[in-house]
């Protein structure tokens, strides 16, 4: 008897222990190489440390060697979801600092792939996030619908993700003749799939046992971190720079910033579900309406910006995208930073998840969108 | 405000401080005793509250090592830059602002990583993505052994 007792005190002593945990860099949930240090007690987690930079690629520092048109090419490799809202910003800022202005029919192509490239990069995040809480159903639906995104991509622009569609003055090339045929018959056909995504997971059950009240992160919190994007607004931070500092064809289309006050795991999960419907208006406003004109306006061969400093800040799908280039009067930059809404997303993690259990990361993680080379660049 | 009127307004408000327009936004250079201070008074102040830092830069310039937050107040909706130089530019250290922005935490250990800028009173000052032993790439005299960036 008294054998069998001490056993249970020493379970107890076992219980109360605090560990370290190493999550990653291989594991599934943090969707490429980013290593969490997890302090856990028992199930429960104490404190997450992110660590980062297992693949930093030196993007700014080989910036500084390459001309601005090259550059473009190498924004698509940070967040390559968004590869398309990079590339604009580069544009955009290079447009601004020569005092270019591009003809409407840029603008509009612009914003129209802006918003499909949104439309994918939010479809491959819900099947992920279904994904990491034990829906694999969701995978396919979600790569289904994305694969015919891509496929308009490669008949316009010739690549699927790293589609460096734009230049500094205008686009590579004109779109293709079919493109505006083949974008409505996909949001004809889309229109019809996104309810099933409500209907598979939005009221399930278990997904809202899951998320609802997890992964608490305040307005005020949001704010002191930078967590912009959907999750920032998620958090009822007024964050879209779409429609605070409007960009492209953003002036001219009617739509809504989704704002969300529960501050939880499901408003984030929420907020991206309304932002598709958001960004299939957008499109439908602009694609009979693309101006006709010149994709392009005239460049110098050798583009050398003036001195000084400029500023770009864009949507993309995962926050505020910022491009931030000190100019020296040279065809290369001084010095160029990238603002990725990633790296300041990230280290929101610890505040939100701490107290709760670790199968709960995995869900909060997942509602962040994280992507790793838009975080390490 | 608009940048004329948040000019107007930094000029009087901060009179030690040198104060620009810029291409876009309205910029402000202090010195680096008086930064924190500043920052605190820039973000608490009802009149310009800039409660979101959106950007935080190092830049290393020839003689010294530059820092620029970028900074917006949402009820405002205005922006500024706020910049500051370090004495020196091989032991370059600021103060830390995180205690008045903290998502400056993560971007500070960024460029400390990056550039070597040191920043004083900060609690956590580690590298974000390089090994401790390696050099500060972003600096200009970065020898780039393996010539990944100059071909």
């Amino acid at each position: 008897m008294s054998e069998i007792k001490e056993v249970i005190i020493n379970n107890d002593r076992l219980a109360t222990d605090e560990y370290l945990v190493n999550m990653g860099p291989q594991h599934p949930s943090t969707h490429g190489v980013l290593r969490l240090l997890v302090k856990l007690e028992g199930e429960k987690v104490l404190n997450v440390q992110p660590h980062s930079g297992y693949i930093h690629s030196g993007i700014e520092k080989m910036c500084e060697a390459i001309s601005y048109p090259q550059i473009i090419h190498l924004t698509d490799r940070m967040d390559y979801l968004s590869a398309h809202m990079n590339n604009e910003a580069v544009a955009l800022c290079v447009e601004k600092a020569l005092q270019v202005e591009v003809p409407d029919r840029v603008k509009y192509i612009r914003t129209i792939m802006d918003e499909l490239s949104r439309l994918a990069s939010h479809q491959l995040w819900w099947c992920v996030f279904g994904m990491d809480l034990g829906a694999l159903t969701t995978f396919f639906y979600g790569l289904r619908d994305r694969e015919l995104i891509l496929d308009i991509f490669e008949e316009t622009c010739g690549a699927r993700m790293t589609v460096s569609y734009n230049t500094p003055g205008g686009l590579m090339a004109d779109i293709h003749p079919n493109f505006q045929k083949r974008v409505k018959d996909y949001l004809k056909y889309f229109k019809t799939k996104l309810p099933e995504y409500d209907k598979l997971l939005s009221g399930n059950v278990i997904l809202k046992e899951r998320t609802e009240g997890i992964g608490y992160l305040t307005k005020e919190d949001a704010i002191e971190y930078g967590v912009t994007g959907p999750s920032g607004r998620a958090s009822g931070f007024s964050c879209d720079v779409r429609k605070h500092v409007p960009y492209s064809a953003y002036p001219f289309v009617k739509f809504n910033e989704i704002l969300d006050h529960r501050c939880d795991t499901y408003a984030r999960y929420e907020v991206r579900i309304k932002e598709m419907y958001e960004s299939i208006s957008i499109i439908e406003q602009l694609i009979d309406n693309i101006p006709a004109g010149d994709y392009a306006v005239k460049m110098k061969g050798v583009l050398k910006l003036p001195e000084g400093e400029f500023y770009q800040r864009v949507e993309s799908a995962r926050g505020e995208f910022g491009v931030f280039i000190v100019s020296d009067g040279k065809k290369n930059p001084y010095r160029l930073k990238f603002r990725s809404p990633g790296f300041s997303n990230l280290f929101a993690l610890n505040k939100m998840a701490t107290g709760h259990k670790i199968a709960d990361l995995v869900a909060i993680m997942s509602t962040l969108d994280l992507i790793i080379p838009d975080i390490d660049r | 405000m608009t940048n004329e009127e948040l000019k107007a307004y930094l000029t009087e408000r901060f009179p030690e401080a040198e104060i620009k327009t810029g291409p876009q936004y309205v910029e402000m250079t202090v010195v680096n005793s008086s930064l924190l201070e500043t920052a605190n008074q820039l973000k608490t102040e009802k009149e310009t509250s800039f409660d979101y830092l959106f950007c935080l830069t190092g830049v290393d310039y020839p003689q010294n090592m530059g820092i620029i937050y970028h900074l917006e107040s949402l009820e405002h909706r205005h922006t500024m830059v706020l910049k500051v130089k370090t004495a020196d530019r091989v032991n370059p250290a600021v103060d830390t602002v995180s205690s008045v922005w903290v998502t400056a935490k993560y971007h500070e250990r960024e460029v400390y990583d990056l550039l070597g800028v040191r920043f004083n009173n900060h609690t956590d000052l580690r590298r974000v993505f390089l090994d401790d032993d390696w050099g500060h790439p972003l600096r200009k005299d970065y020898v780039d052994e393996v010539r990944i960036v100059e071909r």
